[in-house]
């Protein structure tokens, strides 16, 4: 008897045509095509989509919160980058 | 990681739950909150599980195609919540055998009240009303914690349980309305399963030893007695309107403070069932290690199976 366990997967869902997938949770399953299936009963019970995306959660390669601050401070003060950093005169339209 | 810089690392962390942050997976947390949740999360993934239980008992035995269908659809929202559960408890670094295991050697807790037997189809009315009932005022109160996964799993889960106490009301309104022996059964249904209900909320605040470190957290957000007291101030006019009587002698409104006085618990009975004496302990833990042993060929074969899928993939590509 082989004591393998079923590998774990991430779940993306699309709720309408229109919208991306977003991820919904994760589940057991032997493989993807079960994956599908069980998500299919576990996330979309009540309507909530119209396409389902599985993958094996040790594929996904995540940044580490501990380098937050290298990561994601540098565009604080980046203030250019936004509209509201720009003075125009307020009788100007259309911008 | 010296001890000044754990310090320092508790008191950023602390500073962010206070501020209303989310906890996710991978950030740093202190040990203590990574175990606390671990035992949260799957002692609330077991209740869901063990819940399935004594209703699906009832499945086969619905008396109505209209009833059996809503059961049927409740109980496997049941699994389904367990599922959430699972995976939220699993992001903490625990597997789910390792959670089964501790569940099933009783290392494990599972909400004390699936622990009496669903003798009557009233019950179901009972377990829907009253159980769900109070599990619902609980997991309000957790959308708002602090851990991500777990507050998501929350969401989640009152959204679909609010049709699960409904389906409950209905079937004692219905009772309710029916003959004499009928409204007995339900009156008879909320004799037993009142109590308990009560005991859902964990002891006293006073004999709550966790309570001050979980509201810090915010694994809590009300105290057991703040929510017992609201489950009781919602639930009795909820009775007297289809001519339930509440089994409290000593249920009285208290005008001053807009809320009901009640009885004293009987707390012995609470500690009795949580050690593991209640009617059913033993029943519902024989049926979940049956479940999970009589499973696992069925486990294995689908993992064989998938395994010899690949390889004719993998043969095929070549």
């Amino acid at each position: 008897m082989s004591t393998k366990n079923w590998p774990l997967w991430e779940v993306f869902v699309r709720s309408k045509n229109g919208l991306e997938h977003r991820h919904f949770g994760s589940l057991h399953a032997a493989d993807a095509e079960m994956a599908l299936e069980n998500a299919r009963d576990v996330y979309t019970r009540r309507n909530e989509g119209v396409s389902i995306w599985v993958v094996e959660s040790k594929h996904i390669t995540a940044s580490n919160p501990e380098h937050n601050g290298e990561l994601f401070e540098p565009a604080q003060d980046k203030v250019y980058r936004h509209p509201t950093f720009y003075n125009l005169p307020d009788e100007i339209k259309h911008m | 990681m010296s001890e000044e810089q754990i310090k320092n690392l508790e008191e950023q962390f602390e500073a962010r739950i206070l501020r209303d942050d989310k906890i996710e997976p991978k950030d740093w947390m202190p040990e203590k909150y990574r175990q606390t949740h671990i035992r949260q999360i799957s002692q609330h993934a077991h209740s869901e599980i063990v819940g399935m239980l004594p209703e699906g008992n009832w499945i086969t035995r619905a008396p109505s195609l209209r009833r059996k269908v809503a059961l049927l659809a409740k109980v496997q929202d049941e699994g389904g919540h367990g599922l959430y559960l699972y995976s939220a408890a699993e992001t903490l670094g625990i597997s789910r055998d390792e959670m089964f295991e501790q569940l099933h050697t009783g290392k494990a807790k599972y909400s004390s009240i699936f622990n009496y037997p669903a003798l009557t189809w009233a019950d179901m009315g009972a377990i829907g009303w009253l159980v769900d009932g109070a599990a619902i005022i609980n997991q309000v109160a957790l959308c708002g914690t602090s851990y991500g996964p777990y507050a998501r799993a929350m969401v989640r889960i009152c959204k679909e349980e609010s049709f699960h106490q409904r389906q409950g009301y209905e079937i004692m309104l219905k009772l309710s309305q029916g003959t004499q022996e009928q409204r007995d059964m339900a009156q008879d249904a909320l004799n037993r399963f009142w109590w308990p209900a009560l005991m859902m909320f964990g002891p006293k605040d006073e004999d709550s030893p966790h309570t001050a470190q979980s509201m810090k957290w915010k694994l809590k957000r009300k105290t057991n007695d703040d929510l017992r007291q609201q489950f009781i101030d919602q639930t009795v006019p909820q009775a007297e309107l289809i001519g339930l009587t509440v089994p409290d002698p000593d249920l009285k409104w208290n005008e001053e403070r807009q809320s009901y006085d009640f009885g004293e618990i009987d707390w012995d009975e609470f500690w009795q069932v949580v050690k593991g004496h209640g009617p059913c302990n033993k029943e519902r833990m024989d049926a979940r290690v049956n479940a999970w042993e009589g499973g696992a060929w069925v486990r294995d074969a689908a993992m064989a199976y998938a395994d010899k899928k690949q390889e004719r993939k993998a043969k095929q590509a070549i």
